[in-house]
């Protein structure tokens, strides 16, 4: 637990702290996120696969670590059956932890996942360096153990997260395939919820011969121009005009596919308070998001509109086709973690599909 | 309403004791300020000279008189407001609004009333009113009976058992309520609150609760921000007044922060508050 450790980022600023966790030194993009709760959903989110997570909330582990049931693959506290990050850094590791549902602290979670974390690192210097720099590949190293440097987003990291093989939640209508690019379990839940049979697919699926309503391209790691195979999949959908939510790096998947462009944002949005207004209207809904990339506004085709602006730097945060069912977010009404404002999202979608 | 104000009273924060809201002197000077910034007259009435707000540069008329129907009435008699704030003085504001609007003073000068509606503030300070409200949109309340004599407290407790909570309605940030454990103790507490409130409700009691509040803020456009939440160091059973609150919630997992953080601004939606509101849960701490 006392073993130093250190964070070196790719143009040399290093900060010193503490290793716990599982001592094995890692190297990702290093990103930050501003939520202030909700670092067991937040560690599970496939989205961030290769990447060392800053957290700017500076005390960690307060209410220690649910248990993970792997046979429970709803399970409400976590985004997916493992730990998707490479690394964590925290301010202040809280040790002992108080909750009722807590079953282990996050540095024996940590240590039992394999995942390092570094702690005792000052997490403000930190984020105005990667706000000022724009994100930057980093790694923690400690002693004489040493790695390179590695940029996730140049790899096929969704392949990583997407799941194997199909498989089927039955339930009642509409019939709705996922598309699973490093799926968050609660857009499954909020499927589910609402009634719907859902059956989930790997990125690369074609739609061959399966029987559906609509479909919903989920949230994922990466850079969405990786996901050649889901673009061109998602461009024949669009032939046969079938019902289309993106979100996240579905809604990314969603743009390219209709001919538009993304574009890495300088330091992402990773928070549960940014506020997008809904475009023609005096709504600002409060979100939950963790995305690097954007879709750029101004490349969208005719007959597609910006449907959500984020108010704080102005970038689009959702799309939509002005006369067919397409739809994208850039944030997450599914939350988890974070406010669940936008959940009348998958209203929509299902009224959606049950409207074509 | 008209669309545009002239002149806007603003019921000032008052002393720094409990019921007025001497600490939030800041929300009223930047309530003053925002009204000047948009080119509209404005009149304070606050007996506390030694506020920000009371500065000769911040408001254009301050009457430094006690913020009480009838010192308000002689002010709105003679500057002819068009619009008032009540909530930025805390309850004695609130209540001082709630007389004035009962007694007919607005419509008589025809001011209206900014913000939260007087229907609103009524529904929130009126304990019945409230819990009745809530039960509307499926949010649970500590069980709860309202009386007016002290017969009819005992009984109250009666049905819902020993140890209960008393609270006086109306009352200056919970003066006069208190933990009764036995007959005895409710039948003197009761008659001491009833001497000076109308109502009291007898409640269950939930001591050893976690203690968490929400600091909700919602437009006119129905928009809504939670500027923080925060837990209490002591749990339910010792007055916030003589505990440490911290800013945001220490123990509470994303989905119970986020759950609460949903109801709150489903009560405020509900109950059409436009402003601030700071809204109390008790949450048991192993479910």
């Amino acid at each position: 637990m006392n073993q130093e450790g250190r964070l070196v980022l790719e143009d040399g600023y290093t900060l010193e702290g503490r290793v716990f966790g599982f001592s094995k030194a890692v190297s990702g993009e290093v990103v930050f996120n501003t939520g202030m709760v909700g670092y067991p959903e937040a560690l599970t989110d496939p989205s961030y696969q290769g990447q060392i997570l800053v957290l700017t909330y500076p005390l960690v582990g307060n209410y220690g670590v649910p248990a993970m049931e792997r046979s429970d693959e709803l399970n409400q506290e976590f985004e997916s059956d493992r730990i998707q990050v490479s690394g964590l850094v925290v301010s202040d590791l809280s040790l002992q932890y108080h909750h009722w549902k807590a079953r282990r602290s996050l540095d024996q979670w940590l240590f039992e996942a394999g995942i390092i974390g570094l702690s005792g690192v000052d997490t403000r210097a930190l984020t105005k360096h990667l706000r000022n720099h724009g994100s930057l590949l980093g790694k923690i190293v400690f002693d004489d153990v040493d790695v390179e440097f590695c940029d996730p987003n140049r790899e096929d990291v969704v392949r990583q997260v997407t799941v194997a093989e199909p498989v089927l939640y039955p339930a009642g209508t509409p019939r709705i395939v996922l598309v699973d690019c490093g799926c968050k379990r609660s857009i499954l839940r909020n499927l589910l919820d609402r009634g719907a049979t859902v059956l989930r697919v790997p990125y690369d699926y074609d739609f061959e011969g399966a029987d559906f309503d609509g479909v919903l391209i989920s949230n994922g790691p990466g850079d969405p121009k990786m996901c050649s195979t889901t673009i061109a999949h998602t461009r024949i959908l669009m032939q046969r005009r079938v019902p289309l939510l993106g979100i996240c790096l579905g809604a990314q998947v969603l743009a390219l596919a209709a001919g538009a462009n993304t574009y890495k944002l300088k330091f992402g949005h990773r928070g549960q308070n940014q506020p997008c207004v809904e475009v023609g209207t005096e709504r600002c809904y409060v979100t939950s998001q963790n995305h690097g990339y954007a879709v750029e506004v101004e490349t969208l085709p005719a007959g597609w509109q910006a449907w959500f602006v984020n108010a704080n730097d102005g970038t689009n945060e959702g799309i939509r086709h002005c006369s067919l069912p397409f739809k994208g977010v850039q944030f997450h009404p599914e939350a988890a973690p974070g406010p669940v404002d936008t959940n009348f999202i998958f209203d929509d979608f299902l009224r959606m599909v049950h409207a074509s | 309403m008209p669309l545009k104000f002239e002149k806007i009273l603003i019921l000032g924060s008052g002393a720094l004791k409990i019921g007025e809201a001497g600490e939030f002197d800041y929300s009223g000077s930047q309530a003053v300020k925002a009204l000047k910034d948009s080119g509209i007259k404005t009149v304070l009435v606050n007996p506390n000279i030694a506020t920000i707000q009371t500065s000769d540069d911040l408001a254009d008329e301050v009457y430094l008189l006690p913020v009480s129907p009838y010192f308000v009435e002689q002010v709105i008699q003679k500057e002819k407001p068009d619009g008032i704030f009540l909530g930025f003085g805390g309850q004695t504001a609130l209540n001082c609004g709630l007389t004035l609007d009962e007694t007919g003073v607005f419509e008589k000068y025809n001011v209206h009333v900014l913000g939260t509606p007087i229907q609103a503030i009524r529904e929130t300070e009126d304990r019945d009113l409230f819990v009745r409200k809530l039960a509307e949109i499926g949010v649970r309340v500590p069980k709860s009976i309202a009386a007016t004599a002290v017969g009819d407290a005992i009984r109250a407790a009666h049905q819902i058992g020993y140890p209960v909570m008393l609270r006086s309605a109306y009352a200056l940030g919970g003066l006069g309520s208190g933990l009764c454990t036995n007959d005895d103790s409710l039948q003197e507490r009761a008659s001491r609150s009833l001497a000076h409130s109308p109502q009291v409700l007898i409640e269950e009691y939930l001591t050893g609760w976690k203690e968490i509040e929400y600091e909700v803020v919602r437009d006119r456009f129905d928009n809504c921000v939670t500027v923080c939440n925060m837990e209490n160091f002591d749990p339910m059973g010792i007055h916030t007044g003589e505990s440490i609150v911290v800013a945001p919630s220490q123990t509470l997992s994303n989905s119970e922060y986020h759950r609460l953080r949903s109801i709150a601004i489903k009560v405020v939606r509900h109950l059409r508050v436009v402003g601030e509101c700071n809204i109390q849960f008790a949450v048991h701490p192993c479910s």
